[in-house]
Parts: C-alpha cells; sequence; structure tokens
C-alpha cells in the first residue's frame, strides 16, 4: 500500500507542476523549462536561521501510532514565531498528522497514541492540566476544505468569541469587522453579512474560515492545505493573506504544492513516510538541501 | 429486427413497467380508500327528501310509511320467505330500499327494509317534517297544531313559523341551561372539591387552625351560596322548554306530542331547494366537528374527541423529541461505539416492532399504576382512595404513546447526526468550543429537519393508535375538556375522547347500526384529515430548516 502511493506521488506532483494557471512569471519560467529552480520562488533576499528565531511550538521525541501503524516516527523540530513554516512531502507522510498534533485534533481519533512532548512556549500541550477547547483558542487551524458554518456570514465570525461568551454588540461587530478586513473579505461581503455563508464561493468561503480562525485572536494558525480546494486565483489571495498574516502569526501550512511553499513560506519542512527528513530555511532547502531525499523530492526524481 | 424477449428485458422497460405499475396501483388504493370514506362519510348529513308511501306488511295489513330512501339493493327471491303473498307476482329478483323511518319511540327502529312490489302511491309531501330530538333519534311526521298556554290551536296561518321561533326559544334556554349547569356550578363544584382535599389535608397533616378551617368554612359557604343561586334559576328555565307542545302525527296517523324542549332542529327537506340544502349540510358538518356528542355517540359532533386527539398528540411530541433527541446524541456522539451501542440499537429498533397493545399493559401496570400510585401516595394523600393521577388519564396516554415512538425518534436523529460533515464539527472544536458546544450550537441546528422527520414519523404512529389508549386513558365519553377555565387549566390527569377510539366504540358498541355506520366513515374521514394537518404542518416547518441547512450538507 504504501509502495503504492510512494510510486503515484511524482506523478501527483507533475500535475501540480503543470497547473496551467500557476500564471505568476516565475512559475511559467519554470513550467517552460521544467527544470528545478524552486528557490527563485522564494520571497526571502536574506537567507534565515533558525538558531536566531524565537521559539514557537518544539516537538521532542514525538510519536504517534494509530492503531498498528506508526505514523509520526521521533519527529524532532521547532518552530519559530511569527514566521511561516511549510510541511511538504509526498501523500501520506504525516505532514498533516503532525499538523493536526499542534491543536491536538488527533484526540478526536479514538485508536491514536502518542508519546514524547510537543510544547507552545515551553508548556507541553499534551499535559494532562492543559484545556484543550483554551490550547484551540491559542491554535488556531484552517482545514483543507472551506467549512464554514451553515450561519450568516457575521456569525461565523463571531462564533468563537460567543463560544468564550462574548456577545457584547458593539465587541462583536467591531472584531467581525476587523477580521474580515484582515482576512481581504470585507469589501466583497460588508453589504451581506446577514447572508448564509454557504453562499459564498469557495475562495471567499475559505477566507471567512481563516477570517473566523483569527478573529480569536490566536498565537498560532495552522493551515491544512488550505488552497487545494481552490482555483488559482483565489490560491493568490489566499496566499497574499498568508504573507500579511505573519506579521502578527506564526503560521504553519501543509501543502502538495511546492511552488507554494517556496513562495509563502520562511521556513520548510520535508517529511517523508513519518520521518522529518530536513528542516531549513525555504531557500536553503530548495536550493541547497543537505539531504538527497529531499533532493530527489524537490526535483522530481523521487521515487 | 424485432429485439428478443431477453433484449427487451435488458433494456429495463419491463422494469420501469412493473415500478409504475406499482405506484399506480399504491396511488388508486390510497384514493380509493379516501374516497371511499369520503362519499360515505359526507353523504350522511345531506337532508334527503322524505317518501311517503303505502305499504302492505307480511301478514296483508296496509299502513302508510314516511322516510328516507337511505340504500337499495337488488336480492333474489328465493332468499326471501315462500309464502309471502306481496311477491306473488314478482320476477326472480326483486329490489329493495332501506328507509330510515325514525320514531324509535313509536316503532322499536329506525331502519326498516322495505320490499318494492309491497309499496304503492309514493309521494314527496312539501310538509313533510324531518325533527331532530334531544332523544330517541329522528321523527318524521306532521305538524297539526300547537299546545300553548292557551289551548290547543291548529291555526295554520303561520304554524310552522311559530314552531321554528319556538324551537329556537328551546334551543337558547338549552344553552343557557348547559352553561350553567355545566361550567358555572362546574365551576363551582370543582373549587368545593378543591376546598374539601384543602381541609382533607390539614387533617392529615395534623395541623386543625381553627382559623384556616374557618376560612375554609367562609368560602365552602360563599360558594354554597353561588350554588344556591344559579339553581334557583333551573326551574323556571327547564318549565320554559316545556312551555308549549306541538302536536305531530306520523305517516299512519298516530297523534304524537312533541315538546319543545325535546328538538334539537326541525326541517321540511321535500321544501328545500338545493342552496338550502347545501346550507343546511354546511351547518350540520360544522356541528360534527364543533359540538359534543349526544346519544351514546350517535348524533351531535365530536369535537371532544378531534380536541383530545389533537392535545393527546402534541403532548406526546413535546416528550418525545427531547427525549429521543438526548437519547440520540449520547448514543451517537458520546458513547464509545462497540457491541453494547450496537445492542441498545438492536434493541430500541425492536421496540418499534412490538404490538402497540402490550405498551399499553405496560402503560398501565407501569405509569398508571406504579408511577400514578406512587404520585397519589405522596403529593394528593388527601383524595385517596380516590385516584387523582393513579388512574387512566392524558398525561399516562401521551407518555406510553411517547415510549412507542420515541425508537423513531431516536433512528432519525441519529441518521440526521451522522450527515453533519465531520469538517464542520472539526471546525467548531478548532475554534476553541468544546464538545458539548458544538453539539449545542452547529451540530444539533444542522440535524434540525432530521429531527422533525422524526417526529412526523412519531405523529403519524401516535394519532393512529387506539389499542394501548384504551387501557391508559381514553374513554367512550368524558364529562369535560383535558383544558378548561379551572386552575391549573390543563388537567393532565383527567382521561379524554379520541377519535380513532371512537371511530371503534361507534362501529361496535352502538345499539344503531345504521345510524352508526356513516358516523364511522365520517369520523374516519376526519381522523385522517387531522393527521395530515399535523403532518403537513410539521413538514412546513422541517422544510424552512432544511431550505437552511442543506447546502451545508452537500458539501
Amino acid at each position: 500500500m504504501q509502495l503504492n502511493r510512494i510510486d503515484q506521488a511524482p506523478d501527483g506532483m507533475n500535475e501540480e507542476i503543470q497547473r496551467p494557471a500557476e500564471n505568476r512569471a516565475a512559475a511559467d519560467q519554470e513550467l517552460r523549462t521544467h527544470a528545478v529552480d524552486l528557490g527563485a520562488l522564494t520571497q526571502s533576499s536574506t537567507r534565515l536561521t533558525l538558531a536566531d528565531e524565537s521559539l514557537c511550538i518544539g516537538v521532542r521525541d514525538f510519536n504517534l501510532h494509530y492503531a498498528n501503524n506508526q505514523a509520526l516516527k521521533q519527529i524532532n523540530m521547532v518552530i519559530p514565531e511569527k514566521r511561516v513554516t511549510a510541511f511538504i512531502g509526498p501523500s501520506g507522510c504525516g505532514k498533516s498528522t503532525l499538523l493536526r498534533c499542534f491543536n491536538r485534533m488527533n484526540d478526536l481519533i479514538d485508536s491514536v497514541c502518542i508519546d514524547g512532548e510537543i510544547t507552545l512556549h515551553d508548556q507541553n500541550i499534551y499535559d494532562r492540566a492543559v484545556n484543550v477547547a483554551e490550547l484551540r483558542r491559542r491554535i488556531g487551524m484552517v482545514f483543507q476544505k472551506p467549512n464554514p458554518f451553515p450561519k450568516s456570514i457575521y456569525e461565523n465570525v463571531a462564533y468563537g468569541l460567543r463560544i468564550q461568551g462574548i456577545n457584547a454588540r458593539a465587541t462583536l461587530d467591531q472584531v467581525v469587522e476587523n477580521s474580515l478586513r484582515r482576512a481581504a473579505l470585507w469589501d466583497e461581503v460588508k453589504d451581506r453579512l446577514d447572508d448564509n455563508a454557504l453562499g459564498l464561493s469557495g475562495g471567499q468561503a475559505q477566507r471567512l474560515v481563516i477570517a473566523r480562525a483569527i478573529a480569536i485572536e490566536p498565537e498560532v494558525v495552522l493551515l491544512d492545505e488550505p488552497c487545494s480546494a481552490l482555483d488559482p486565483i483565489s490560491t493568490l489571495k489566499i496566499e497574499e493573506l498568508i504573507y500579511e498574516l505573519k506579521e502578527d502569526y506564526t503560521i504553519v501550512i501543509v501543502t502538495h504544492n511546492m511552488q507554494q511553499a517556496a513562495r509563502v513560506s520562511d521556513y520548510t519542512a520535508y517529511m517523508y513516510l513519518g520521518e522529518l527528513i530536513e528542516l531549513n530555511d525555504t531557500s536553503t532547502l530548495f536550493t541547497n538541501p543537505k539531504q538527497k531525499m529531499t533532493e530527489d523530492y524537490i526535483t522530481g526524481r523521487y521515487g | 429486427m424485432q429485439p428478443t424477449f431477453k433484449q427487451w428485458l435488458a433494456s429495463g422497460s419491463p422494469f420501469i413497467w412493473l415500478n409504475a405499475g406499482a405506484v399506480a396501483l399504491s396511488m388508486i388504493m390510497v384514493v380509493g380508500l379516501l374516497a371511499l370514506i369520503a362519499v360515505e362519510g359526507l353523504g350522511h348529513f345531506w337532508p334527503g327528501n322524505l317518501a311517503d308511501f303505502s305499504y302492505t306488511e307480511s301478514d296483508g295489513a296496509s299502513g302508510r310509511l314516511l322516510g328516507e330512501i337511505n340504500d337499495e339493493e337488488v336480492v333474489a327471491r328465493a332468499i326471501l320467505p315462500e309464502n309471502d303473498s306481496r311477491l306473488d307476482a314478482a320476477g326472480p329478483v326483486i329490489k329493495r330500499y332501506l328507509v330510515k323511518t325514525g320514531n324509535r319511540d313509536l316503532t322499536g327502529s329506525d331502519f326498516r327494509w322495505v320490499l318494492m312490489p309491497a309499496m304503492s302511491a309514493m309521494e314527496y309531501p312539501v310538509d313533510a317534517i324531518a325533527i331532530e330530538r334531544r332523544e330517541w333519534g329522528n321523527f318524521y311526521g306532521y305538524l297539526d297544531g300547537v299546545k300553548g298556554t292557551e289551548g290547543v290551536s291548529s291555526d295554520s296561518g303561520d304554524l310552522w313559523g311559530r314552531f321554528q321561533a319556538e324551537i329556537e326559544y328551546a334551543n337558547a334556554t338549552s344553552l343557557e341551561i348547559r352553561r350553567i349547569e355545566k361550567d358555572l356550578i362546574g365551576a363551582i363544584n370543582y373549587k368545593i372539591e378543591r376546598l374539601r382535599l384543602d381541609e382533607r389535608r390539614l387533617e392529615i397533616e395534623g395541623t386543625n387552625d381553627p382559623d384556616i378551617l374557618a376560612a375554609i368554612r367562609e368560602q365552602e359557604k360563599e360558594l354554597q351560596r353561588q350554588y344556591d343561586g344559579l339553581t334557583a334559576r333551573l326551574p323556571d328555565l327547564y318549565a320554559g322548554l316545556n312551555r308549549s307542545v306541538f302536536l305531530m302525527r306520523t305517516a299512519d296517523g298516530a297523534q304524537v306530542e312533541m315538546p319543545i324542549g325535546k328538538i334539537v332542529r326541525a326541517y321540511r327537506p321535500n321544501d328545500m331547494g338545493f342552496l338550502r340544502k347545501a346550507a343546511f349540510y354546511v351547518r350540520k358538518l360544522w356541528e360534527f366537528v364543533s359540538d359534543e356528542p349526544r346519544e351514546a355517540n350517535t348524533e351531535g359532533g365530536i369535537f371532544p374527541a378531534i380536541f383530545g386527539t389533537v392535545l393527546m398528540v402534541m403532548i406526546m411530541a413535546v416528550i418525545v423529541t427531547p427525549f429521543g433527541v438526548i437519547a440520540a446524541l449520547y448514543l451517537r456522539e458520546y458513547a464509545k461505539q462497540g457491541l453494547l451501542t450496537r445492542l441498545i440499537r438492536i434493541a430500541v429498533n425492536n421496540l418499534a416492532g412490538v404490538p402497540s397493545i402490550v405498551y399499553g399493559v405496560f402503560g398501565l401496570g407501569f405509569f398508571v399504576y406504579f408511577i400514578g400510585g406512587s404520585i397519589d401516595q405522596l403529593f394528593f394523600p388527601e383524595a385517596l382512595p380516590n385516584p387523582t393521577f393513579g388512574t387512566p388519564g392524558l398525561i399516562w396516554a401521551s407518555l406510553t404513546l411517547a415510549l412507542l415512538t420515541v425508537p423513531v425518534v431516536i433512528v432519525a436523529t441519529e441518521e440526521g447526526l451522522a450527515r453533519v460533515p465531520r469538517e464542520i464539527r472539526e471546525g467548531s472544536l478548532a475554534l476553541g468550543a468544546t464538545k458539548a458546544e458544538t453539539l449545542w450550537r452547529t451540530v444539533l441546528p444542522m440535524t434540525a429537519s432530521a429531527i422533525m422527520t422524526g417526529m412526523i414519523l412519531a405523529i403519524a404512529r401516535a394519532a393512529g393508535e387506539v389499542a394501548p389508549l384504551m387501557l391508559v386513558g381514553v374513554v367512550k365519553l368524558a364529562p369535560s375538556l383535558p383544558l378548561d377555565m379551572n386552575f391549573p387549566f390543563l388537567h393532565l390527569e383527567r382521561k379524554f375522547m379520541h377519535l380513532g377510539f371512537h371511530i371503534y366504540d361507534v362501529g361496535f358498541q352502538s345499539p344503531n347500526v345504521e345510524a352508526a355506520r356513516p358516523l364511522v366513515y365520517a369520523t374516519s374521514l376526519l381522523l385522517v384529515i387531522i393527521i395530515v394537518i399535523l403532518n403537513l404542518t410539521a413538514i412546513q416547518i422541517r422544510n424552512r430548516l432544511r431550505e437552511k441547512y442543506r447546502a451545508a450538507e452537500q458539501n
């Protein structure tokens, strides 16, 4: 089963590379040459080093099992604060699983068992004393498929605040407007805040979900393949949004799309079969990977 | 080229024909059922013409009959007695009519079959009168005169007009008597009974505070004075019912005295045109749905039964919906899925297959005797040995039916919960909502339409049940509605009437079969209509909810 997945992965990757609407100049060029120059896509001209960053999330000796199947093996990594960290890797490599561990979404699955620790600002989030709901307020998450609630646009954004018992209309109005503005959605929906959010397009819905997540002022925003169900224009908007948001939030994004990782992230982690192969600043990882496996994957030779 | 049989089979058209045939057959049966009960039931209220004809009895005696021809049939000569001189000239088949002759007090029966060969000189006299009486069913005959306070007069000037005016007066008087006896005196009796119970309670508790007792006595005296004041008015009113007596003549010439108090209404069907008959018909129909029953449920209306049915179903829905939803929530959302939950699901589904009378027996034993009996012991000791809740009543019937229908709600709700996408739940959890908050704020609202579906099915099932109700609260004739103006207004412990049981009672327990038959149909029609209305209301609400959440489910 796993072998199959590995075999299929390069095809899938080619598909992504050949997406016609990736119409940024650099991407076009890359399409034509089919040569890999992902380093050219990265936005940071200066090289970043992890040692200079302040630590947000730390993962130490982390293992995760689904029933008999080990999905994460001995993960050790750090997520720097107020940076965008991307997880890349073939399907089934555990990047989404790891992401979902950061806000304990995997607790919902009965067969999961874990060991090791994940810290958020030096506090172990798997500690018994941790209130999971409280943790998830600090670490927000956006999913692959836009999942607005069947409520009005306004109520969607206000949801997290209402959960916390904030019902003052003035506060809610303020937060809803701010969040929608930050998610670059305000101008599109300001006249129909009371309409059902299910009427939004996919891209708008995803930005609404991001607005909903940042409305409760989390410290970290986890993005689980946020653009995989969106068209290229919406993808572009979300990417710009991520660039804006990293001013205030630590962002972790899982993506299948290496150009996307190269475009939006400061750091990139490459995972393979449940192991963290390499974590480095994005331009280094794409231009000068230290591991052979990483190089094979990003150059499309892997498998 | 002709397609082979196999090709025809493979083309799917025989299957389509089969499907369409099944649907068509179902439609025919449903429409046929409704048409049958509608025709049979609604025809009853139409004022038929009165035929006056000569009839030769089997012993050769001859007389005249007056009545409404209700039915006819053709029978073989062979099944009738051989030595009947009236049928000598008849052929091998003979037509006979079912005639509603009324006058049960005189002849002993309302209906009789008459043989066509023995009938002659049939006419439809315009002055033939049909009278609905408070007792003894209809009277058919002619108006001869009036025996008023000023003696007998047969002044034909406007005898009919006077007759109608007197009937109107008598009806108004009856209504006033009823208001006094049932509403006013009933309320006073209710209060006196409560005072008696208060006193008894004090006695049981051992408090002999003379002040309180004196206050109770005082109130009792006050109520007694009101009671006396009201009863003092009654003799006059009752006398009014007999202030004039009309002289009637039956078709064969017998004289009958008819006090106005005994008459509900009188009409001359042969004199009425179509429009007047139609107006009369509408009035009768309205009386049927809005009035109380008379004469062992064979006359008058069935309003208490309609009221009881609807109220019982509504209380049942109010009980069963939260109960079923909460149970389903636990089963689907909280319980660890495994052998035990599987077993519980199987048990719940099997609960729906238990014959309903079994629920009735359970309801009687558990709800009525155990729970009701305990409530009486704990809260109503002053009324003992008379039971308050320890006897069949509205609340126990509703609870029994709630138990009967709870599997439907559980199954429907569980399906609804399963349809809520995982993404929506995760979205809510990721915003820091606890599981309970997620369920309340997001999942349950999205399940609302499924819950309503369960409720619709539960209502449909409950409104049609009769068997268990006979054990836990339905009676043939309830003295008062479970909802009235006496505190606490909704009397859950009272017995009530129910359309389904009414059908059974009128159909099987009535002494007057021919009179009861159309009522069985009419009541059935009403029951169907009420269930349809209840369901349509619920479906309307559900569709609104579904509209709101449909898009989320499709995602």
